[in-house]
């Protein structure tokens, strides 16, 4: 064939095939109110489409072995979207598309009209794109982000019908264990990454001996294998597999016939040529396989739904397969992967027809049904049929997969016993002859036991068959035409599993009088024996105690979840006091550790070297002053309207020392915020209680005291050996070089702000939005509940001036309003040459608007404003952001400026950069947010001051 | 001769003395106040990692060769204004609680609930 003329190539197929589930499920999701055909005909097609793209590259990955493809993605930490199909993968996605198709065609039929079909099937979808993921992964880290959304969409499947507490359970459950074993697997998977220098599949596979040499061999051997054994539900993990089985049926023949849990058995036999062969291995995946493979198929003897009989036959052929790889022997691999396509398809047909029984006789109670071949004989033929290739009966698929098995088991010495593994593999055996024949016989053949299930039930319809009857058919082909159908396949999977050539594999039903066959008939004459006594043995069974792993599981949690709240609580006091008490104190002892070591053990002194500036008259005493003010606010913190005037003192010092330490739009910020800070706290205290008890005593106020003096200092000491040291050549050289060059404005300051620091500018304004916009929230409800309660009772506790809006304020304010708005964009055009800009701008602009409301009273402001502070936030953020796309429109950077002079008459020669834009955004966001937080304060003081008012008057009116 | 960097550095150690003591302390009101004194030395200890400088404005002019580093000052000046968003909202989380709970002490507690005892 010749490739170079074809449309797609195959690495875009690949690619193409990963994406195409995802798009579907979008599709889905975004139709989700047209009717179920619609969702199941995205679906299949989705799934058809992909098998036939994994049919069309088919030839070329059996005859050269893989194709390949890598773009990097977070190269930091070595992760690459990179694919990989080889056979492998290629065997496993036709799997997952195949019986995916297969699937979607059963649950179009299978799920009633008023079903969240569009949720269902797009959740399908999303867990096939994961699948698929995990198989077609050529980086291991990649292969785990698949794996981790294997176990979320599982949840999301298993959990499809809310409405039942099982199916919610079975979620949880589901999640649990294989969410945390996803967690043991990337600790192993990292582990083994680093051990063999990459995360490349390719590479690792080729580092056999570099991992198998390492001590941590080990190690990361378990967690990998923990992770592989919770996914694949292999003993003692198995519990989470039957409670899934709450999942809707077609959920359960997709998830636990050929993807989720084949997953672990994938990911056991992609690193089979890395990891298997050591002894360690051997045991521990031989061990972990045997005594799930026995374990499960006694169990499924006993159980009596369909499906969990199932799910205890899947437990237990998982187990097979798992142990197979365990023996770390070639042949072994060989009869593993036959035994893949073998269960795929038997398991999925069986567990449809569980479904189909439920779906037309009402029950899946196997003691409830029977005789079922007179009334639903098509569906009958399909079961047994199905159960005849999981008991492995000849001539069907699973007794060639399944005497493979017996052959290799007789090669295994475990332990040093030689008989160990071919007896207990046989017993096996015979309990799955046992389980398969009872779900055929007594669900289809002799006495109907319940006449209402028999009376109802009948044969679907086609479409309902159709699926079933597909997959009997390859069960049945397996067996007869195992060269022509599934040879080729194995020879070039079983070759990438082992990481060698393709062996030469001989499939066929007859091998000669062997010791195998004599212990394959062995297995089902026993089986059949088992199955003649069933009736007592169940009685002996259910005479019984077993553990119950649903119960311990949910005790393991409640065990945890204690164990957690006691450590919270012990590590967590919810009083802030001690908390802040515990976060000063171990930043204080870092800082005390940190001297230590930074200064050699007091080898430098505290005091630097630079050349310091004598102190003039006047800055000695504001210092004082601000001294005084510190220790009057402490003192005095319980009057507090005078502690909020010493607090103003403070801001206004600082404000002064801006201006003298050379930083004039620091000064402009600081003295504005004052302003608006003190108005904030002047709103709330009215509310608040203004002259509070005493609280602490007096020993905790020496201990804070003597605490505080000791922060304090360390914290003066830092910033008085930081000032006595020259400054490290700092970066601020390229932004004074460059502000004007490159930025077009000669104040440093703002060009910063609005060009070479532009993105950190912007997240500070959307944090400002978001707190304006919580304020507003939490405001808003105060209305409601205990806190509205209260505010209507609200009792007015300090003399207030008899006149509410004094003419002279309110008159000043309004000639004042329109001078501070000039000067506000004064302020905000010049800021980009002069101190000045956005920020300042918004606060003198907001402090105009504030001035308003405190003069002339929250309603007659609010009537008159035409711009909602909502909307000043948004815009704000929303023209900042264009800005900065603006920029990539013209190939610059994101929020690079640019700008130009023009020349108008009168006005003359002036500058326009697109800076000034952003710096819109700035103003505006700043406006909003501050009135929106002072305003909604002033209105809900003014409602209480309402309420107030109110029950004056009723007062009055009883008194009179 | 006291230096100004003396007198930059011990306001700084003063402050977030205050800022300590008054965070520790049991009322909400309290806590905001101690806030806003932290905030102050916090901002100030930025502005200072450009080292004090006196009389050279971060302007660009052609003449002009020595500036004031205006790194932290373009840092300081959205941190005021920041800043501000926090102390806002923690004086209306302040409120909120004090409406919700009738009290307010720190943690809500009832203990703390009676006013009656104020001198």
């Amino acid at each position: 064939m010749d490739y170079v003329e074809q449309p797609i190539t195959p690495h875009m197929t690949l690619v193409l095939l990963t994406v195409l589930p995802f798009a579907a499920a979008i599709l889905i999701a975004l139709l989700a109110d047209r009717g179920r055909g619609v969702h199941a005909i995205i679906a299949g097609g989705a799934s058809a489409l992909g098998l036939a793209l994994v049919l069309s590259v088919a030839p070329l990955v059996l005859a050269q072995g893989s194709i390949a493809l890598s773009a990097s993605w977070v190269p930091a930490i070595g992760l690459d979207f990179s694919l990989l199909m080889d056979p492998l993968g290629l065997m496993f996605s036709g799997l997952i598309l195949g019986i995916g198709l297969l699937v979607m065609i059963f649950a179009h039929f299978y799920l009633a009209a008023g079903e969240a079909t569009g949720r269902f099937f797009a959740t399908l979808m999303l867990f096939q794109g994961a699948m698929l993921g995990i198989v077609l992964s050529g980086n291991v880290l990649l292969l785990l982000v698949f794996w981790e959304l294997t176990s979320l969409s599982s949840f999301l499947l298993i959990g499809f019908w809310r409405h039942s507490p099982d199916a919610r359970q079975g979620a949880r459950m589901a999640l649990a264990i294989t969410g945390g074993g996803g967690l043991v697997l990337i600790a192993g998977m990292v582990l083994l990454g680093v051990v063999a220098g990459s995360f490349d599949l390719m590479i690792i596979l080729q580092s056999r001996d570099v991992v198998q040499a390492s001590p941590h061999y080990p190690a990361f051997l378990i967690l990998i294998l923990i992770g592989c054994f919770t996914k694949s539900a292999q003993f003692p993990f198995h519990f989470w597999l039957p409670h899934a089985m709450a999942a809707p049926t077609p959920v359960s023949a997709y998830l636990h016939s050929a993807t989720m849990v084949k997953a672990g058995v994938f990911l056991l036999a992609r690193l089979w040529p890395v990891l298997s062969g050591t002894e360690l291995y051997t045991i521990i995946v031989t061990t972990v396989g045997m005594t799930t493979m026995l374990f499960g198929a006694w169990v499924a003897i006993f159980r009596h739904d369909l499906k969990a009989i199932l799910a205890y036959s899947t437990i237990s052929q998982l187990g097979l397969l798992v142990m197979l790889l365990g023996f770390s022997l070639e042949a072994a691999a060989v009869a593993a992967v036959l035994h893949v396509l073998n269960h795929a398809a038997f398991k999925a047909a069986l567990f449809m027809t569980a479904g189909i029984v439920d779906h037309e006789s009402g029950t899946r109670d196997i003691r409830r049904l029977g005789a079922l071949a007179k009334v639903m004989p098509v569906t009958a033929v399909i079961g047994t049929l199905a159960a005849g290739a999981m008991a492995g009966i000849p001539p069907l698929g699973g007794f060639i997969s399944k005497e493979m098995m017996l052959y290799e088991a007789l090669n295994v010495s475990l332990f040093g016993i030689d008989w160990l593994v071919p007896v207990v593999a046989t017993i096996a055996a015979s309990f799955s002859v046992a389980y398969s024949l009872r779900f055929a016989v007594h669900l289809f053949f002799g006495q109907a036991r319940d006449d209402a299930a028999h009376r109802k039930a009948h044969d679907p319809g086609a479409g309902m068959l159709v699926a079933p009857a597909v997959l009997v058919i390859v069960a049945v082909l397996l067996g007869l035409l195992p060269m022509l159908l599934a040879g080729t396949v194995v020879s070039a999977v079983a070759g990438a599993v082992i990481g060698g050539p393709a062996p030469i594999v001989e499939l066929s039903l007859w091998h000669g009088v062997n010791l195998a066959l004599g212990m394959s008939v062995l297995a089902i004459g026993v089986g059949i024996a088992l199955l003649w006594r069933h009736a007592g043995l169940l009685r002996w069974y259910a005479a019984r105690r077993h553990a119950d792993a649903r119960a311990m599981f949910q005790r393991g949690m409640t065990a945890s979840d204690v164990f957690v709240r006691k450590m919270i609580v012990a590590v967590h006091r919810p009083s802030l006091q001690r908390m802040l008490f515990a976060t000063f104190a171990v930043v204080l002892l870092m800082i005390v550790d940190g001297t230590g070591s930074a200064t050699g053990g007091g080898a430098i002194g505290l005091t630097g070297p630079r050349e310091l500036l004598p102190a003039p008259l006047f800055a000695i005493v504001t210092w004082l002053l601000l001294i005084a003010a510190t220790i009057a606010v402490l003192v005095e913190e319980r009057q507090r309207f005078r502690a909020l005037i010493y607090i103003s003192v403070i801001g206004l010092v600082i404000a002064l020392s801006f201006v003298y330490f050379s930083a004039p739009d620091l000064a402009l910020t600081q003295i504005s915020v004052e302003v608006v800070t003190i108005l904030l706290l002047l709103l709330a205290l009215n509310l608040l209680p203004k002259r509070p008890p005493l609280l602490s005593s007096s020993g905790l106020r020496v201990r804070d005291g003597l605490f505080a003096a000791f922060g304090g200092l360390g914290v003066g000491g830092a910033a008085w050996a930081m000032l006595t040291r020259n400054p490290n050549d700092p970066i601020s050289s390229f932004h004074i070089a460059n502000s004007y060059s490159g930025g077009g404005g000669t104040n440093v300051v703002n060009v910063t702000l609005v060009d070479f620091r532009a993105f950190d500018t912007m997240g500070e304004i959307i944090v400002l939005g978001i707190a304006g916009l919580v304020i507003y929230a939490l405001l808003d409800t105060t209305v409601r509940g205990a806190a509205g309660a209260r505010l209507r009772s609200w009792q007015e506790d300090m003399p207030h001036s008899p006149e509410r809006h004094p003419m002279m304020f309110v008159m000043s304010t309004r000639i004042l309003l329109p001078l501070v708005l000039v000067a506000g964009i004064f302020i905000f055009l010049r800021g980009h040459n002069e101190p000045g800009g956005g920020f300042i701008a918004g606060l003198v602009v907001a402090i105009a608007l504030l001035l308003q409301y405190l003069a002339s009273g929250y309603d007659w402001t609010d009537s008159r404003r035409r711009i909602g502070e909502h909307d000043l936030i948004g815009f704000g953020v929303l023209i900042a952001i264009l800005t900065g796309i603006g920029a990539l429109a013209f190939d610059a950077n994101f929020l690079s400026t640019a700008y130009d002079y023009f020349t108008l008459p009168l006005v003359g020669k002036f500058e326009l950069t697109t800076a000034l834009f952003f710096d819109l955004g700035v103003f505006s966001v700043v406006l909003g947010a501050v009135v929106l937080a002072l305003a909604q304060l002033s209105h809900i003081a003014q409602r209480a001051a309402r309420a107030h008012a109110l029950q004056e008057a009723e007062k009055h009116e009883d008194a009179s | 001769m006291i230096s100004l960097e003396f007198l930059v550095a011990s306001a700084i150690g003063v402050l977030v003395a205050g800022g300590i003591y008054l965070t520790l302390r049991g009322r909400t009101f309290q806590v905001v106040l101690g806030l806003t004194l932290f905030s102050y030395a916090v901002n100030m200890f930025l502005f200072a990692s450009g080292r004090l400088v006196v009389d050279r404005a971060p302007i660009w002019s052609k003449s002009v060769t020595e500036y004031a580093d205006p790194l932290p000052q373009a840092l300081v000046l959205t941190a005021i204004v920041i800043t501000f968003g926090m102390t806002a909202l923690t004086v209306i989380l302040t409120l909120r609680s004090f409406l919700e709970s009738g009290s307010d002490q720190v943690d809500g507690d009832p203990s703390g609930n009676h006013e009656d005892d104020s001198a």
